[in-house]
């Protein structure tokens, strides 16, 4: 059973939609009791990093996410579900949830042909092993849209990158939360075979 | 390096895919969400489904028609058509649609782009544009906001309303040009460069394509982001991956794994 955090992230129901075509079971939860009984959750999102911020707090449930994390459920975030992540987000200059450290950045291009925000398909290049992305070949796209982009302090924290006017981060983990900038839920069959290991992965 | 994207237009009329030229003599043509599966096998990079369905209840009957096609691709696509306030756009991203394309509505009232995109957010509202081409008249550029297929003149710019449109907060801009939709002869290259040359959002052209190498010309002359296909690929023509596989092979940067 997979439990989806429903914070009013646009995704929400791509997310679950996403989950029922691979086979899973899929439950959403606002609260902080649907949070500690979850077996694993995704943790959606979409928009901006102060709105996302302000509805976890209104929730209440930014400290049972976090030991969520601490405890070892795993734990998947999508684009603003991995921008939060971070300790801080230049959107809105956001304090944000710390659960990796580093920060999120607005992209400031060179290139003046290149448009922010980065919305299509853009190639992943796995960086570090990690059992979310087993399996990706050179090549394989998935579906990005965003302005700001993920810069993790460390690099032992940055699993893949992309390619964007220069190299960044793409997807970010530590333990057992693991996030991408990317949206699986819109990538195609990679993105369902992404979900369909995090439904099997056991946050190590 | 970010991917250019083969975007299929669906026009559909009370669940079911019809082709219309120039806005009359539609026919049906396919069934929605078979067919959405298929070019989604076959590589399809997004989709565009217009509403064009007459009838009173046409809106429930969209929302079952995306809610249909959400649960059967898995990649992104818009829906437009009778779009005409903030509830339209969130119950049809409630069903499952990413994005929000408004046209005519957005002509009448400009608000109405500014309130959806603060909705649903920049990245997925979307302003389609009309354009006819009229040298030689008043307008700077020489090209013309048309609405009703290009029945309607508005005196509207149509570079200036691109740029009104990202403004008030698009995140993408189709560019229909009336001129050449329904030929068959290629896009309009010069209208979308010009629109790429004056917005600072993705591009995606539309109108006139046949051939494989009207794709190309949008996608490199014209600068294009995505190319817009409908009946090259609805006839059976061609098939979305041949056109991936056409732009690939002449350098183009298209998905090829999926």
């Amino acid at each position: 059973m997979i439990t989806i955090l429903d914070y009013g992230a646009g995704n929400l129901r791509s997310v679950q939609r996403a989950c029922r075509a691979i086979g899973q079971e899929e439950c959403v939860v606002r609260d902080v009791d649907g949070l500690r009984s979850a077996e694993r959750i995704i943790f959606p999102g979409i928009g901006a990093a102060r709105s996302a911020m302000d509805t976890l707090e209104e929730l209440g449930v930014i400290p049972a996410l976090i030991e969520c994390v601490e405890q070892g459920t795993p734990c998947l975030g999508i684009c603003i579900g991995a921008q939060v992540a971070l300790d801080r987000s230049e959107e809105g200059d956001t304090p944000c949830l710390g659960l990796i450290p580093g920060t999120t950045r607005l992209f400031q291009l060179d290139d003046p042909t290149l448009k922010v925000p980065h919305i299509g398909w853009n190639e992943v290049r796995v960086t570090q092993p990690h059992p979310l992305l087993d399996g990706l070949d050179p090549g394989d796209e998935f579906y990005f849209v965003h302005s700001y982009y993920l810069d993790p302090d460390s690099p032992e924290h940055s699993y893949a990158v992309s390619d964007y006017g220069g190299e960044f981060t793409c997807a970010v983990g530590r333990g057992s939360f693991f996030a991408t900038q990317f949206h699986p839920e819109k990538s195609g069959r990679f993105g369902l075979e992404l979900l369909s290991r995090f439904a099997q992965w056991n946050g190590k | 390096m970010l991917s250019k994207r083969v975007v299929s237009c669906f026009d559909v009329r009370d669940g079911k895919l019809v082709k219309s030229v120039k806005f009359v003599n539609t026919k049906e043509i396919g069934e929605v969400v078979g067919r959405a599966r298929q070019y989604y096998e076959d590589g399809l990079d997004e989709l565009v489904m217009y509403d064009i369905t007459a009838s009173s209840d046409h809106r429930d009957i969209m929302l079952e028609t995306v809610e249909a096609v959400a649960s059967e691709i898995f990649i992104p696509f818009s829906v437009g058509g009778g779009i005409r306030s903030v509830e339209d756009a969130t119950d049809l991203r409630w069903a499952g649609a990413e994005k929000i394309n408004v046209n005519t509505a957005a002509v009448d009232r400009p608000e109405l782009i500014s309130e959806i995109s603060h909705a649903v957010g920049a990245q997925s509202t979307i302003l389609s544009i009309d354009v006819l081409r009229v040298p030689g008249g008043p307008l700077p550029s020489g090209f013309e906001i048309v609405t009703h297929g290009g029945r309607t003149h508005t005196g509207i710019d149509a570079i200036e309303w691109a740029r009104e449109g990202e403004r008030r907060g698009a995140g993408e801009i189709v560019v229909n040009s009336i001129d050449a939709d329904g030929t068959c002869d290629g896009y309009d290259v010069e209208l979308t460069r010009t629109v790429v040359d004056a917005v600072g959002i993705p591009v995606i052209a539309s109108g006139g394509a046949g051939k494989p190498e009207h794709l190309y010309d949008v996608l490199t002359e014209g600068g294009a982001d995505a190319a817009l296909v409908a009946s090259m690929v609805h006839y059976g023509e061609y098939t979305v991956s041949e056109l991936k596989q056409y732009l690939h092979e002449r350098g183009v940067k298209v998905r090829m794994h999926y």
